[in-house]
């Protein structure tokens, strides 16, 4: 138990399905030291205050993407957020914005993983290729095009971030667009004209409107309104040339 | 999936925007500051011998058009949006008069800058 | 195990609750100023059209300090416009690479309001010096 002294107050958005009708705040005077994270602070309350918190996490170290979460109404990784820059002020912790609530900081998934399947997430290669053609050869210049869209940890830190997905859930999204724009980058994979149906739907890139917080709050700076807003060139391209390309051509 | 026909006018919102972006400051400041005020400026500089020269150019004729036509379809896509993100749901009633209204100013435009010939 | 209930929390006043969604908002609701602008061009293009009587009546009506307070109203919107507008762009282009470096998207925007202000200079020395 941290001795310092020093105690900050932790709001934490609860909802229990089982009891209340829609969350509610509830306040925790958690003692902390300034080498603590609001995960820290939160496992405190679970283990010291009230067990009944429930909020997801795993590496504490930014990179399983498991703790995101509202602080002080912006959206964060609750183990690279710090007690000590709120201090003395009040925290206030809420589940991920823009994403059902199943309960308290848990927030429901189901439907970001159907939209990371839809976006053919997978190397789809130009022609078949036997295990004696060798390996693919990659220059670091054909890295550099999608090497940062690679990054995404699928926090969902930007569909907590992007009004438009809080507004019409069924936009693909920036992480899923990201990443579908990491294999179309890919100078191994061939499969744009295949992803293109869904980049060039109302769901897909056309949803955007470029408020562009989705790059401001992610951790990894996959930058996903750079990948969505890049596609809509192409996607307009596509667009007006598409009675005049053969099939197959866009890119 | 069906296809989405925003290309066509995102395309004229971005041309809009770039134009606005490099000579609306310049244009609100000169029509609407400058010459009213006389602040720096001759007070014939917006003479009608000189402005009707200037639409009777084709050079003229070009720069109004775009500037008019391409601001008008610049804000009716931004403002369909906007409102979007206002919480008012627009529909396709919404579309026909703000895009309308783009497709009507520009028509006017087009007329007038004939009208007033060579 | 306790049914499942999942609650979603409504989207109204959204961009109230973040200064960076305002920013946003101001940068959208600048397209509004630009509409206006345009149909004052229009106005007077159709003044113009009318005859030299109509078109200095329209002069007129700009000299009005009514007038002259929403053009510099106009004026410092445009002004963020242009601002905005070019932040955004590098979002759009794709990834550059000279040298193996990646281009950083502030010094394409640098282009863009230094295109703006080169443009702004000749306009403005056009009508000034030049007679359009």
């Amino acid at each position: 138990m941290p001795d310092t002294g020093k105690t900050i107050e932790i709001e934490v958005l609860r909802y229990r399905p089982e009891q209340d009708t829609e969350p509610v705040l509830q306040s925790y005077q958690v003692p902390f030291t300034d080498d603590m994270s609001v995960l820290q602070g939160l496992q405190y309350i679970k283990d010291y205050l009230d067990g009944t918190v429930s909020f997801r996490w795993s590496c504490r170290m930014a990179i399983c993407g498991s703790c995101g979460m509202m602080v002080n109404g912006k959206p964060e990784l609750s183990c690279k957020t710090f007690l000590r820059d709120y201090y003395p002020g009040k925290l206030r912790v809420e589940a991920l914005a823009h994403l059902p609530i199943e309960r308290d900081l848990v927030v429901s998934v189901g439907d970001f993983v159907k939209k990371l399947e839809s976006v053919k997430p997978y190397i789809i290669p130009k022609e078949t290729r036997s295990l004696d053609d060798g390996e693919y050869l990659q220059t670091p210049a054909q890295l550099a095009q999608y090497e940062q869209f690679s990054s995404c940890i699928n926090c969902l830190l930007c569909y907590a971030a992007c009004p438009q997905f809080g507004m019409n859930p069924s936009f693909t999204g920036p992480a899923a667009l990201a990443l579908l724009h990491r294999y179309n980058a890919d100078s191994r994979d061939g499969g744009q004209a295949e992803r293109m149906e869904l980049v060039n739907s109302e769901e897909g890139v056309w949803s955007c409107t470029l408020v562009g917080y989705c790059s401001e709050v992610c951790p990894k700076g996959v930058d996903p309104a750079r990948a969505i807003n890049m596609n809509k060139t192409s996607s307009a391209i596509d667009y007006f040339l598409r009675f005049v390309l053969p099939k197959g051509a866009a890119k | 999936m069906k296809r989405s026909n925003a290309p066509i006018f995102w395309s004229l919102f971005g041309a809009g925007g770039v134009l606005s972006a490099l000579l609306a400051p310049v244009l609100v400041y000169i029509t609407g500051v400058a010459v009213p005020t006389g602040a720096g400026m001759p007070p014939d500089a917006l003479a009608y011998s000189r402005v009707l020269a200037f639409a009777q150019s084709l050079h003229g004729k070009a720069f109004l058009f775009a500037v008019i036509a391409l601001f008008l379809w610049h804000a009716a896509h931004r403002i369909y949006h906007c409102l979007h993100d206002f919480g008012v749901h627009p529909g396709t009633a919404t579309k026909v008069v703000l895009y309308g209204t783009a497709f009507a100013g520009s028509a006017a435009a087009a007329w007038l800058l004939l009208a007033i010939g060579l | 195990m306790s049914p499942r209930n999942p609650y979603v929390r409504p989207m109204d006043g959204w961009w109230r609750r973040n200064p960076y969604y305002v920013r946003y908002m101001l940068m959208e609701a600048t397209s509004v100023i630009v509409a206006i602008y345009a149909l004052i061009l229009l106005v007077g293009l159709w003044r113009l059209s009318q005859g030299q009587m109509q078109y200095d009546a329209w002069l007129a009506a700009l000299r009005q300090p009514p007038a002259i307070g929403l053009h510099v109203l106009m004026l410092l919107a445009m002004i963020y416009h242009a601002y905005t507008w070019w932040k955004v762009l590098p979002k759009t282009l794709p990834l550059l690479h000279v040298g193996g470096k990646p281009v950083p998207g502030l010094l394409l925007s640098a282009a863009g309001w230094t295109a703006t202000l080169a443009v702004s200079v000749v306009v403005y020395a056009a009508v000034r010096w030049c007679g359009i």
